[in-house]
C-alpha cells in the first residue's frame, strides 16, 4: 500500500509540476498581450496546494508518522493566507510573482522539514515572520513611496556593512560571510544586496553619463573587493553581474555589457592567480574526483544526489540527501533532484525562470524609469544567484556557496529575498495605475 | 516638450532592448544549465552509481536482491540470497576462478560487481509485481548483468596459470569482448567479507590487485612490437633494406644490452631480427628511429595516458623519448627500464594489429536483462580509435605470424589453426635479484584474427617454455569448439 502510494504520488507529483510550469509560461505569454490571467492564477494556487498535499501524502504513508500531519497544517494555513492578504490589500500586486514565491516557498518547506524537523520548524518561523515584514514593508511603500535619490547612502551603508563583515565577522569554513546578533546569525551580504540594486538604480536612473557609470563603477568595485577578500566569492560575482546588468539597461548600450564581461573574465583570471581560495575552487571544479576525500567531497556527493533519483525521484524520505555537507543551505537543489526526481527539479528551475521574466516584464512595462531600472535589478540579482548556487552544486560552473533564494534553509536568505520581491511590490505599481505617484512634481 | 518626449521615447526604447538583451541572455544560459542538469544525471548514472565514495547503494540494497553475474553462456557466475530481515548473502558458485574479473561488492568494489553495480541495484519489475514482493515482504530481484566471460576459457586460464603469479586476458579482436581474465594471486570472493582486514592490508602479495588491468610490468620484448611498429614509421620507404650484424651485444654511451642468453644472431633483417627477438639489433632499430617518430608513435599507442576502456586500469609508462639520454633510449627500445606496461594494454594493441589497425574498446560487460529475462541494455562494439594505419597493422600482423613459423614462438607451430605473436623475457629487480617474467602476446587464426591473448607469468623464466604453451592451450580450446 504505502509502495503503491509513493509510486503514484511520484508520477502525479511530475505531473503536477509540469502543468504548474507550463502554466508559468502561459501566464508569461498571456500578459504580455496584455489578457487577463487571473483564472490561469487561481488555477496555479490549486495545484500548488495539490502539490503539497502529495508531498505530505508521501512523507506520511512512508513515515507512517502524524506528526507531519502539523507541519502541513500550519505551512497550508501560511500559504493560504499570503496570496489571499496579498489580494486583499494589495488588490494588483502581480499573483503569478507572489504564486511562485509560495510555491518555491513550500517546497522549501517540505525538503527541509525531510532533512530536520527542527530547521524545518525554524524555517517555517523565518517564512511567517519575512512575509509579514515584506507586507509591511509594501503598505510603508505604497504609502509614502521610496527617498530613491538617497544613493550615497545605500552604497555607504552597504559598504561599511560588508566591511564590518570582513574585519569582525566569523570566518564559516573559509570564507568570512556573517556575524551573530543577539543568537542570530545574520549574513549581511544577503541584505547588502537590496541595498546595492537601490543604490545603482538611484544613481543611474536619471543620469547615465561616463562619469556617472565610472563613479558607480569605483564603489560597485569596492563593493566586490571586499566580499573578495571575505572570500565569499558567490556574492562578489552576484553584485559584479548585476552591476554589469544595470549600467547596460540604464543606458541601453551594448558597449557596457560587452565592456563589462571581458572586463570580469579578466578579473577571473587575475583572481585565479592571486587567491588560492579561488584557484582551489576552479580546481575542484575542474576535477572532483581528484579531491573526492577533501575539496571535492561536497560537490561529489552532489552529483550522487542528483542522478540517484533519475527522472521521477526516490520519493521523500527515500532517499539520503543528507550525505551531503550542507546540503540545507548550498546544495539544496540535488536534495530536492535526488528526492523529487530530475523532472521535478529541472521544472523548479523553469518556474525560477519564468519568475525572472515575468520581474523583466514588468520592468518592460513600466513608465518610471527608477522603478524600471530597481525590477530589472531584482530580477537579475534573483536569477544570477539561482544559476551560481545550482550550476555550482551540478558541477555546471565552480562551486561558489551561495543559497537558494526561498528555498534554501536560512533566516537570511528567506527575508531578505522576500524582503527583495516585496520592496519590487511596493514600488512597481504606483506609476502604471491612476493614481499619480506621490513623489512626482 | 515633443522634443523631451522623443528623446525619452529614445531612451526608452534602448531600455526597452537592453531588458529583452538580458532576458535573452539569461534564458539561454539557465535553460542550456538546465539542459545540462538533466544529461549529466542521465548519462552518468551508472559511473556515479559505481563510485566507492558513492553510499547511496546501500539504499537501494536494502529494497532490491543484487542482479545475478551471468557468463556469456548463461552460467551463473555469482547470486545473492535473502538472509532473513532483509539482508542478503553473495555466492560466487566458481570461487576464485573468476574472482578478478566477477570482483566483489563490499567495502569496496571491483570488476563486474563495480561496473554493474548499478543494475544490480536496479529492478525491471513492474510496479504491479514489486506489490506483490513488497506484499510477501521479500526484496525485488535486481536486474542480471551478463558477461562476455566464456567459462571454458576463463577456466583453462586458470588452470594454466595455476598458483603462480600473473595474467591472462582472452579478448574477441572484432567485438572488444573480453573472454577471459584471470590474475594470481587470486581470492575467494565469497569470504571477502572476513577475509577483508587482511587482503586489503596485503601490499606485499597484492591480492585484490587485478593485474590484468592494474598490473605494470617491465614490457621486454613484446615491446619490440612498439619499437618496430615506430621504425616502420619513420621508414615506410626502406624497412625491407634494414640489416644488422648481431654479436650477441650492442653497446653505446656506455650502456651495454645483451642478446637472450648471449646468443649471436648474426646478420639478420628486420623482419628476422623480430621473429627471434635478437635486443642487439632492436637498440640498433631503435636509436635509429627519430624521438620524434617514436613520441608520436607512443601517443598513438597511448602510452603515459588514458586508454579507452572502462575498466578499472592503470596507465602504462614509458620515458619521453625526446628527453631520454642514450642509454635510456636503448632500454626502451627493449621494453626495460623505466617502460611499464599493463597486459591489458599489451592485448589492446596485439587487438588492433589483428583488426586492421583499429581499436575495439575491450568490455566485460555484454547485456543487462531484467527480472523476467528481457534484454534490457546491451554493449555493442565501439570502436576505440585507430592505433595504426592499416598497411602497418598488415605488416605487424605477417612479423608476428615469422614469430611463431621460425622464431621463439614455434612453440605454436604446426597446430590446426595459425597462430601469430611476440614472446618477450622481462628481467625485474626483485630484492636485489633478477627475475624473468615470462610474456607472450598473440592472435589466431593470422590470417582471418578471431580471438587475442595476452600472458604474463611473474619470475618464470623463459617465455617459450611457459607463456608460449599457455597460449597453445587457450587457442585450442578457443578452436576446438
Amino acid at each position: 500500500m504505502t509502495l503503491l502510494l509513493t509510486e503514484i504520488s511520484k508520477y502525479l507529483i511530475t505531473l503536477v509540476m509540469l502543468i504548474y510550469t507550463a502554466e508559468c509560461f502561459l501566464i508569461l505569454y498571456r500578459a504580455g498581450t496584455e489578457r487577463s490571467v487571473r483564472g490561469l492564477c487561481t488555477r496555479q494556487t490549486i495545484f500548488l496546494f495539490a502539490l503539497q498535499a502529495l508531498f505530505f501524502t508521501q512523507i506520511i504513508a512512508h513515515t507512517g508518522n502524524l506528526r507531519y500531519l502539523a507541519f502541513y497544517v500550519v505551512q497550508l494555513i501560511v500559504l493560504v493566507l499570503t496570496p489571499v492578504l496579498f489580494t486583499k490589500f494589495f488588490p494588483d500586486c502581480s499573483r503569478p510573482i507572489i504564486n511562485n514565491m509560495c510555491m518555491l516557498l513550500m517546497i522549501g518547506m517540505t525538503v527541509i522539514l525531510r532533512i530536520s524537523s527542527a530547521k524545518a520548524v525554524r524555517q517555517m518561523i523565518f517564512v511567517t515572520v519575512s512575509i509579514a515584514i515584506g507586507m509591511l514593508l509594501i503598505y510603508v511603500l505604497r504609502r509614502n513611496g521610496f527617498p530613491r535619490q538617497l544613493w550615497v547612502l545605500y552604497a555607504s551603508l552597504g559598504a561599511v556593512a560588508l566591511g564590518i563583515v570582513l574585519v569582525l565577522g566569523a570566518t564559516v569554513y573559509g570564507s568570512r560571510i556573517n556575524y551573530t546578533i543577539l543568537g542570530f546569525t545574520f549574513q549581511p551580504s544577503e541584505f547588502v544586496k537590496i541595498l546595492f540594486v537601490l543604490f545603482l538604480s538611484g544613481a543611474l536612473y536619471q543620469s547615465q553619463t561616463i562619469g556617472r557609470v565610472l563613479l558607480t563603477g569605483l564603489i560597485a568595485a569596492a563593493h566586490v573587493l571586499i566580499l573578495v577578500l571575505s572570500r565569499d566569492l558567490g556574492s562578489a560575482l552576484i553584485f559584479f553581474v548585476v552591476y554589469i546588468c544595470m549600467v547596460f539597461i540604464a543606458t541601453g548600450h551594448p558597449g557596457y555589457l560587452i565592456g563589462g564581461i571581458l572586463l570580469g573574465v579578466a578579473a577571473a583570471v587575475a583572481a585565479y592567480y592571486l587567491f588560492g581560495h579561488v584557484r582551489s575552487r576552479v580546481l575542484v571544479f575542474l576535477d572532483p574526483w581528484a579531491t573526492i576525500d577533501s575539496n571535492g567531497y561536497q560537490i561529489a556527493q552532489s552529483l550522487f544526489s542528483i542522478s540517484a533519483g533519475i527522472w521521477l525521484g526516490r520519493g521523500l524520505f527515500l532517499g539520503r540527501p543528507s550525505s551531503i555537507p550542507f546540503v540545507e543551505d548550498d546544495v539544496v537543489f540535488s536534495a530536492i533532484a535526488e528526492e523529487l526526481g530530475l523532472i521535478f527539479a529541472m521544472a523548479m528551475l523553469m518556474v525560477c525562470l519564468s519568475t525572472f521574466l515575468l520581474l523583466l516584464q514588468e520592468a518592460l512595462q513600466s513608465q518610471d524609469s527608477w522603478c524600471r531600472l530597481l525590477t530589472a535589478g531584482i530580477a537579475v540579482t534573483y536569477l544570477f544567484q539561482v544559476f551560481l548556487t545550482v550550476g555550482g552544486g551540478t558541477k555546471f560552473i565552480p562551486l561558489t556557496g551561495v543559497t537558494l533564494p526561498f528555498v534554501s534553509y536560512g533566516g537570511s536568505s528567506v527575508l531578505s529575498t522576500i524582503l527583495m520581491f516585496c520592496l519590487f511590490e511596493g514600488v512597481s505599481r504606483q506609476d502604471h495605475g491612476t493614481r499619480e505617484p506621490s513623489w512626482a512634481g | 516638450m515633443a522634443d523631451r518626449v522623443q528623446s525619452k521615447g529614445r531612451k526608452q526604447a534602448g531600455a526597452e532592448h537592453a531588458l529583452i538583451g538580458i532576458g535573452v541572455l539569461f534564458a539561454v544560459l539557465f535553460v542550456a544549465m538546465t539542459a545540462y542538469i538533466g544529461y549529466y544525471a542521465f548519462r552518468y548514472r551508472k559511473e556515479l552509481m559505481g563510485n566507492s565514495y558513492n553510499r547511496k547503494a546501500e539504499l537501494l540494497s536494502a529494497e532490491v536482491l543484487r542482479g545475478d553475474i551471468l557468463a556469456a553462456d548463461g552460467a551463473v557466475l555469482a547470486y545473492s540470497e535473502e538472509a532473513g530481515n532483509g539482508a542478503q548473502k553473495r555466492i560466487y558458485p566458481y570461487g576464485e576462478a573468476f574472482a578478478h574479473a566477477v570482483g566483489y561488492a563490499t567495502h569496496d568494489r571491483a570488476g563486474v560487481e563495480a561496473l554493474g553495480n548499478y543494475d544490480l541495484l536496479h529492478t525491471g519489475l513492474s510496479l504491479k509485481d514489486r506489490i506483490a514482493f513488497d506484499r510477501e515482504g521479500r526484496l525485488f530481484p535486481g536486474n542480471k548483468v551478463m558477461t562476455t566471460l566464456r567459462v571454458d576459457l576463463q577456466l583453462a586460464a586458470y588452470e594454466a596459470l595455476g598458483n603462480r603469479n600473473g595474467a591472462i586476458l582472452v579478448t574477441n579482436v572484432k567485438t572488444g569482448e573480453i573472454y577471459a581474465m584471470v590474475s594470481g594471486p587470486s581470492f575467494d570472493p565469497g569470504t571477502i567479507e572476513e577475509s577483508w582486514e587482511l587482503l586489503s592490508a596485503d601490499t606485499e602479495r597484492g591480492v585484490l590487485v587485478n593485474r590484468a588491468t592494474q598490473g605494470l610490468y617491465p614490457a621486454g620484448s613484446t615491446f619490440k612490437v612498439v619499437t618496430a611498429l615506430a621504425y616502420l614509421k619513420g621508414h615506410p620507404g626502406d624497412y625491407t633494406a634494414y640489416a644488422y650484424n648481431c654479436y650477441g651485444s650492442f653497446s653505446s654511451a656506455g650502456e651495454t644490452v645483451h642478446c637472450y642468453g648471449g646468443m649471436a644472431h648474426g646478420q639478420i633483417s628486420l623482419r628476422q631480427a623480430f621473429a627471434v627477438s635478437c635486443n642487439s639489433a632492436f637498440v640498433d632499430l631503435g636509436l635509429k628511429t627519430d624521438a620524434e617518430v617514436l613520441d608520436n608513435t607512443l601517443q598513438q599507442l597511448r602510452f603515459n595516458t588514458t586508454l579507452p576502456c572502462d575498466l578499472n586500469y592503470k596507465s602504462s609508462r614509458t620515458v619521453d623519448p625526446k628527453a631520454a639520454t642514450v642509454p635510456e633510449r636503448m632500454q626502451l627500445a627493449i621494453g626495460q627500464g623505466e617502460t611499464a606496461m599493463s597486459p591489458l594494454h599489451l592485448n589492446m594493441i596485439t587487438a588492433a594489429i589483428a583488426n586492421k589497425g583499429v581499436l575495439i574498446k575491450p568490455h566485460l560487460i555484454g547485456g543487462i536483462y531484467d527480472a523476467y529475462g528481457a534484454l534490457i541494455g546491451e554493449t555493442k562494439a565501439e570502436n576505440g580509435g585507430r592505433l595504426m594505419d592499416e598497411e602497418e597493422a598488415e605488416i605487424m600482423r605477417s612479423m608476428m605470424r615469422e614469430v611463431v613459423v621460425s622464431g621463439t614462438g614455434s612453440g605454436l607451430s604446426g597446430r590446426s589453426y595459425e597462430a601469430a605473436g611476440k614472446t618477450g623475457s622481462a628481467e625485474h629487480a626483485q630484492g636485489g635479484n633478477i627475475v624473468t617474467h615470462a610474456w607472450f602476446t598473440g592472435f589466431a587464426p593470422a590470417s582471418d584474427p578471431e580471438i587475442c591473448v595476452t600472458i604474463i607469468v611473474e619470475g618464470a623464466g623463459s617465455s617459450s617454455t611457459v607463456a608460449v604453451p599457455i597460449a597453445g592451450i587457450l587457442f585450442d580450446r578457443w578452436f576446438q569448439q
